[in-house]
């Protein structure tokens, strides 16, 4: 089947599955999802923990920990109208791929760096294997420093500073400076600013904003921060158990809020205005990936469940039909 | 709380590191100044501040991971600046939850191992079957279930929040006196981190377990430290303390005005004023600080004496480190929220 790739989007996840075969059990980390992100967009993907937002990302670029695998579905680029299937390439092309086309910024951030390099040798190692070996030193230390100006750091003193001599917010300032290093297309962003005071956050996504409008990059973030998501995002995808339950822009899926799942996650935010006694934690625990429920994998928890939620899972979101909403009564409670 | 002793006292502690890639002493980065802190028992100190400033810093001196360049460690009245680490850490009195997640865990090493073997350690008497119960009831506190199916795996077989719950099951299993969590619940989702705050609360009141709470979630903090109280770092100092709730409805210092209008609200529709108090979009440089006040810079209150020098004054609500306190608003930060 041939599908054509929508223009306005950078990147489709087309009925995604991803497993972890382990030794005594393979777990199904992620489950028929499909999510574009659009050209020029922040994208958001929240869910619970565990929830597989990390491994679907992370296919994007093919960095999915070991022993993951793409077992279904496929990860498509839209390289200036040429569709690029990214599970399919081979490591060579692969390699080019990941950072010029895309980068990511890791949640791991705070631990992704190396021990025994100083900052700037990482940026100068990613530089040279990616065909800038001839490019002067002055040349590349300028880059190095107009980046991590960018991510408010003292500049003189991280460069030389090693990861341990850095504190976690800073270390995770470098990881962002280091995804733009190579001026990609589309960021993902894994958690970005967990370690991030809200004024060094704010100043950080205001100029990621102002990247993203001046130079058309395309952002996936990852957060479990729904302030950060209402304020900076345009799309906001809904994962939970490794399915997309609802996709929509920012607004709608806020105001709406037609998904119950989305709902409970909403309702359980809270906020710095208001009373301290409104909200409420999600019932139940997150679905054991092991020993799903039969129907629809939220039903347990699901304030509104009926007896079909109990016998048949919802159908799955396409590519082509992204504002049905995974639930049998969408729209309706 | 007056009338009790505190847990832990910090008198004037300082903090140096040396600079990178140098090798002058006189060039040594100042990054804790003359912290006085104490603890008491039972109680919630959430601790915030501009990333960079020193929290970490502070945490891993008050459970003895450093030693302070100068000051000094008093643990129930005892002081201990000089044997800290020792006498602190091999009574597991004291607990520290990592910021980065990932290094904490021995990646050789099962998820039921890195609980096991402290517990064995702290409690040699107990028997295998003892330690089994007790790992299990953990894990279900902390909401990882089923168990087994993740005490067999590694730590790099975990999401981000998954190992964050590992790291607080491995604290509260040795029933410290305190608990220093930085960025506990940092990557789990609110729902999840509701329960996981609610828990801290629980053990907090059933067993007067002390917590010092390092998080840049003002929103959540506000959840589990309503009685509790707030410290607001900036560069390596204290710069206003006082109840979480008064500090959040009426933000003394210009820093923690600013950092308060900061905070987002989860609603597309809100419209904050985006512009911070703040004099520009810089950050503060802990290696070129100013003299006298520390935030002088980017203050909009400022006034020429503010690089001289700078004392802490009592308010009704707070203590606060700022010399213009007559020239800065009082009252909340946000605009009326209306919907
Ligand atoms: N390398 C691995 N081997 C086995 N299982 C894994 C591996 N990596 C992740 N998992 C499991 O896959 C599921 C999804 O993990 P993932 O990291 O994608 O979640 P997440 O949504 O990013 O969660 P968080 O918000 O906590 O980061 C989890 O149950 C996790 O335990
Ligand atoms: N081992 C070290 N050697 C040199 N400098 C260090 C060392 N550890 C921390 N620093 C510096 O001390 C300052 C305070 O770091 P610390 O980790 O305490 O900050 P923090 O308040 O926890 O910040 P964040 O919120 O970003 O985690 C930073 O400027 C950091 O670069
Ligand atoms: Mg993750
Ligand atoms: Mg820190």
């Amino acid at each position: 089947m041939v599908i054509n790739m929508n223009k306005e989007n950078i990147v489709e996840f087309r009925d995604v599955s991803i497993a972890y075969p382990l030794k005594k059990f393979t777990l199904q980390a992620v489950t028929n999802a499909s999510l574009p992100l659009k050209k020029g967009m922040i994208t958001a993907l929240v869910g619970e923990s565990g929830s597989g937002k990390t491994t679907l990302a992370s296919s994007l670029i093919q960095c999915i920990s070991e022993p993951g695998k793409v077992v279904g579905g496929d990860i498509v680029f839209n390289d200036n109208g040429n569709e690029i299937f990214i599970n399919k390439l081979k490591d060579k092309e692969l390699r080019k791929f990941r950072w010029e086309k895309v980068s990511m910024v890791f949640q791991a951030a705070q631990s992704a760096l190396n021990p025994v390099m100083k900052v700037k040798d990482h940026f100068i190692e990613t530089m040279n294997q990616h065909g800038m070996k001839k490019v002067t030193m002055e040349e590349k230390e300028a880059k190095i420093k107009k980046l991590l100006n960018f991510v408010k750091l003292d500049v003189d003193r991280v460069m030389d500073s090693y990861p341990h001599e850095l504190s976690g917010g800073m270390k995770q300032r470098v990881m962002i400076a280091f995804a733009l290093l190579l001026d990609p297309e589309v960021i993902i962003l894994d958690e970005p600013t967990t370690a991030l005071d809200v004024i060094t956050q704010y100043f950080i996504f205001t100029l990621l904003k102002k990247i993203n409008k001046e130079m058309g990059i395309s952002m996936l973030l990852m957060t479990h921060d729904i302030s950060v998501v209402a304020k900076f995002a345009d799309y906001v995808a809904v994962m939970y158990g490794g399915r997309i339950m609802e996709y929509g822009d920012v607004h709608y899926i806020f105001k709406n809020r037609y998904h119950p799942y989305t709902r409970g996650l909403i309702g359980a935010t809270p906020s710095i205005l208001g009373s301290t006694k409104d909200i409420e934690a999600i019932e139940g625990n997150p679905p054991n990936l092991l020993d799903l429920p039969k129907g629809c994998i939220f039903n347990p928890r699901c304030k509104y469940c009926q007896k079909i939620c109990q016998e048949q899972e919802p159908e799955s979101l396409s590519i082509d039909n992204m504002s049905k909403g995974k639930c049998h009564f969408y729209k309706e409670i | 709380m007056e009338n009790t002793a505190p847990l832990m006292s910090l008198k004037k502690v300082n903090m140096y590191f040396k600079k990178p890639g140098s090798v002058l002493k006189d060039s040594n980065i100042h990054v804790l100044r003359d912290i006085d802190l104490d603890i008491y028992p039972g109680e919630i100190v959430a601790l915030v501040g501009e990333s960079g400033c020193g929290k970490t810093t502070l945490g891993k001196i008050i459970t003895g991971l450093y030693r302070p360049t100068k000051g000094d460690i008093f643990f129930n009245g005892e002081n201990v600046s000089g044997l800290f680490n020792k006498k602190i850490n091999s009574f597991n009195q004291v607990q520290f939850i990592q910021q980065d997640g990932y290094a904490a865990l021995n990646p050789v090493r099962t998820i039921y191992q890195s609980l096991y073997a402290p517990i064995k350690t702290h409690n040699k008497k107990l028997k295998k079957a003892e330690i089994d119960k007790k790992i299990d009831e953990l894990m279900n506190l902390v909401g990882l279930i089923p168990a087994e199916q993740f005490l067999i795996k590694y730590p790099h077989q975990l999401s981000g929040g998954q190992r964050q719950r590992i790291l607080m099951a491995r604290a509260i299993s040795l029933e410290p006196k305190l608990i220093v969590a930085d960025e506990p619940v940092s990557m789990i989702d609110v729902s999840l981190r509701l329960s996981l705050l609610n828990l801290m609360k629980d053990l907090n009141k059933k067993l007067n377990m002390s917590f010092v709470y390092i998080s840049h979630d003002l929103s959540t903090t506000r959840y589990i430290a309503e009685s509790g109280r707030v410290v607001v770092m900036y560069l390596g100092e204290i710069i206003e303390t006082g109840k979480i709730g008064d500090v959040i409805a009426n933000p003394r210092h210009p820093y923690t005005r600013a950092l308060i209008q900061a905070v987002p609200i989860p609603d597309p529709d809100y419209k904050a004023n985006e512009d911070l108090p703040l004099k520009s979009m810089e950050l503060g440089n802990i290696e070129h600080r100013h003299i006298g006040c520390g935030f002088c810079n980017r203050c909009p209150y400022f006034e020429d004496i503010c690089t001289q020098k700078v004392n802490y004054v009592h308010t009704e609500t707070s203590d606060v480190l700022c010399n213009n306190l007559n020239k800065v608003p009082t009252g909340a930060v946000y605009k009326t929220y209306n919907k």
